[in-house]
């Protein structure tokens, strides 16, 4: 997906757009979703996928680079998509985004107290201490992620691993679906969809 | 409910569906679904030679009849085989069925013998797919993926049943109705946007309707007709559009693009309201989009939002069915004449008869699909391949009814021809139906013959055999400096073939033979196929290069007229 350097912060953002898509949790969707932006020639600068608050439903917060792509175009080809139900473009909304990153860093005696300090600005958790190295878990924006990389960076990040961008729109609005299909169907749906994870036949999803 | 195995579901679902015909081809994971299939005898099997040509039958089927067609195929090399005939109906919208079998549930993911990821692999080329798992979903999958097939743009479905899955038995039930949260196509078309693309429409001192294949799926032929005569509108077609509007009507221009009439690209390029219907605007009928017509303004009717912006900025775009909103625009518009806009275009006409065909002692294509057209009074169907042969069989059949002509427009499929055939006739026994192939084309899938036979199906076979792949042999002479690196192609004795087959043959060596034996064609009641000997370095004129816009549409040039 999107190229990354080495301090784990991507290339400063172009324009870009982030799409919410609420899809059908079923084997393969995200093959297609990812699949229609690699043939359709759309860069994906981050996408995450996990349950929504609707029974049987994902919601996918994919952030694109608008260069590359239309978000017109976007919307509507994911919209194509069988299994995709709904799709927001939050580009133009009032939004709050976040992501969150943990960071193992190289410490000692010497440093653990600095780095606490530097955890504490910027309100990062530690989550596992050990002789030689103390794990950060930090949450908000990509940019004060990157400020806390940066910062942990002259001390030696031994691992990263970043989650990327979910979102909200502020106030009452949301990209929730109001449309609850019939209960037969649901049923027959909940079991093509609800498999146990080692049957999947495939591991695209 | 009704306790059944797998396999009967599959039949009895697809009953259900109004299926009756399926083209296929055995193997070891669907010997299930053959072994039930005597229990079904509505349900009529052809057998194909190559799964390839099964797909195509499927479609042929489906666009000859406007119903679903079906294809199928084991797992493995007959699931691929398929992909070919599915990325066709997949480029060009038609609803066509693919079943295949895949290994059973437990070796899924392993690689045994046979074993295709042909969900994976045709994602990208079906409207939707699906892997069935149980059996108990097997009737909600078959009439979900029947009503995705059919409904809004039309498109190819596969749905892929591992072998256990067929033999496996469950309770029977069949859903009373489809609901998909994620697929509510937009047929109506809102009522502000029409009113804006009438009022474009009444100020437009040259309109212009392009009519694509949607209007044919939406079965519009007759609303567009009375828009075009109220408003005193132009309609040229797109290649796969053709039939959609008669070409004998007197507001008729036949159709645009890269080998389209003359006229028709002109009137495209000079029009100040263009009005795209079930269409697309695809770089072959459009010419370079940067050079299209910049100043027309665009009103594009298609019920795919997303074809809707995609190539060109539309002042007035309308997502709904061709079959909803041209009879409301019609009632909008005013009732109008155009004379200095439709003089205009018939004096381009008059200069550049695109279709006139010249005297000559040799035997020209364009001649041959001539003769066809007056022979069969303009009636048959007409199934072509890809190449010149197409597009001569485009530009001098003239076509008065939808599904007509059946074309490989999109992924320009060679060997479309001879299969597509087959399913148009097995749609329609009593329909007279030619199969228009080239040397090349026809070489692609000419097993296929045995159908022909094992069906008793009438298709009549003319080639155009002029031993080279004609098209490349065209751009080499032209933009390759007559380089014909591999372009001239050897072939069969086509008749000796055909006999082989026992297919009756006629080679036809001169010019004087051509009605006789297109005749002698009509009159034999069984398949026939006749090997036109043609002239051999002919060119398809008009045309616009690639990658050039229609502005500077090429015709023949003198040397070539006087050949």
């Amino acid at each position: 997906m999107s190229t990354t350097t080495t301090n784990g912060s991507r290339p400063k953002p172009h324009t870009q757009h982030t799409v919410v898509a609420i899809v059908e949790d079923k084997p393969g969707v995200l093959m297609r979703v990812s699949s229609l932006f690699r043939r359709r020639g759309f860069n994906i600068d981050s996408l995450t996928v996990g349950r929504s608050e609707m029974e049987g439903l994902s919601r996918i917060t994919i952030v694109v680079d608008g260069e590359s792509a239309p978000v017109e175009q976007v919307e509507k080809q994911l919209y194509k998509l069988i299994d995709v139900v709904k799709v927001s473009d939050l580009s133009n909304e009032d939004i709050v985004a976040r992501e969150l990153a943990i960071i193992k860093v190289r410490a000692n005696n010497m440093n653990r107290h600095e780095l606490l300090d530097i955890a504490n600005v910027f309100r990062a958790d530690v989550i596992d201490i050990a002789t030689n190295s103390i794990m950060l878990q930090v949450v908000g924006d990509e940019d004060k992620i990157d400020g806390l990389i940066k910062m942990c960076e002259p001390y030696g990040i031994r691992e990263l691993s970043r989650t990327g961008r979910i979102a909200m729109v502020r106030g009452t609005k949301t990209t929730t679906v109001h449309d609850p299909e019939p209960e037969k169907i649901a049923r027959i749906h909940a079991s093509q969809g609800r498999r146990v994870e080692g049957e999947l036949p495939f591991s695209s999803d | 409910m009704a306790r059944m195995t797998g396999a009967q579901m599959v039949l009895e679902s697809l009953q259900r569906e109004g299926v009756d015909t399926m083209f296929g081809y055995p193997g070891g994971v669907v010997l299930p679904l053959y072994d039930t299939l005597p229990q079904f005898p509505g349900m009529r099997h052809i057998l194909c030679r190559h799964e390839q040509g099964a797909a195509h039958m499927a479609d042929g089927y489906a666009r000859a009849s406007g119903r679903m067609g079906l294809c199928l195929g084991t797992s493995g090399p007959g699931a691929t085989n398929l992909v070919t005939g599915i990325c066709t109906s997949w480029m060009d919208s038609t609803p066509v069925f693919a079943l295949t079998g895949n290994v059973t549930r437990s070796l899924l993911g392993k690689d045994g013998f046979q074993e295709a990821d042909i969900t994976g692999i045709t994602q990208p080329i079906t409207k939707h797919n699906y892997l069935v798992m149980n059996a108990r979903e097997i009737p909600l999958t078959i009439r979900e993926a029947a009503h995705i097939a059919t409904t809004g743009r039309p498109g190819p479905v596969l749905v892929d049943i591992p072998k256990d899955v067929f033999q496996e038995t469950d309770e029977f039930e069949w859903p009373e109705q489809v609901s998909l949260r994620g697929y509510k196509p937009n047929v109506e078309g809102h009522a502000g946007m029409i009113r804006r693309a009438a009022e474009l429409i009444d100020q437009a001192e040259r309109p212009i309707i392009i009519s694509g294949h949607g209007v044919i799926w939406a079965e519009a032929s007759k609303e567009l007709l009375e828009l075009s005569e109220k408003a005193q509108i132009p309609v040229i077609t797109t290649f796969l559009g053709i039939g959609g509007f008669p070409e004998s009507h007197e507001l008729s221009y036949g159709w645009l693009g890269m080998h389209g009439m003359f006229y028709a690209n002109m009137a495209a390029d000079k029009a100040d309201v263009v009005i795209g219907i079930g269409m697309r605007f695809d770089d072959r009928a459009m010419g370079r989009f940067k050079d299209f017509n910049p100043t027309a303004k665009i009103v594009h009717i298609d019920i795919d939002p997303a074809e809707i912006g995609k190539n060109f900025p539309t002042a007035v775009p309308i997502v709904g069915s061709a079959k909803n909103v041209i009879p409301r625009l019609t009632e909008l518009v005013k009732q109008q004449t155009r004379p200095n806009w439709i003089s205009w275009i018939d004096n381009q006409r008059e200069l550049h008869p695109s279709l006139h065909i010249r005297e000559s002692r040799r035997m020209l294509p364009q001649y041959v699909v001539r003769s066809i057209y007056e022979e069969t009074q303009g009636n048959a169907n007409i199934v072509t391949g890809v190449g010149q042969h197409q597009m001569w069989a485009g530009q001098h059949y003239f076509y008065n009814r939808p599904r007509q002509l059946i074309t490989s427009g999109g992924l320009g499929t060679m060997g479309f021809e001879l299969p597509a055939a087959i399913g148009a006739q097995v749609a329609l026994p009593d329909m007279e139906t030619w199969a228009i192939c080239g040397d090349g084309s026809f070489q692609m899938t000419l097993q296929e013959m045995s159908v022909l036979v094992d069906e008793q199906l009438p298709v009549k076979m003319a080639i155009f055999n002029n031993g080279y792949l004609g098209m490349i042999r065209q751009w080499q002479e032209l933009f390759y400096d007559k380089n014909y690196s591999s372009s001239g192609i050897s072939q069969p004795d086509f008749c000796k073939l055909a006999d082989a087959y026992g297919i009756k043959a006629i080679r036809v060596e001169t010019k004087a033979e051509v009605p006789l034996a297109i005749r002698e064609a009509r009159a034999h009641k069984g398949p026939i196929l006749l090997d036109f000997q043609i002239d051999q370095e002919e060119n398809v004129w008009p045309m616009v290069p690639a990658g050039a816009s229609l502005a500077e549409t090429i015709e023949a040039p003198a040397h070539e007229l006087a050949r």
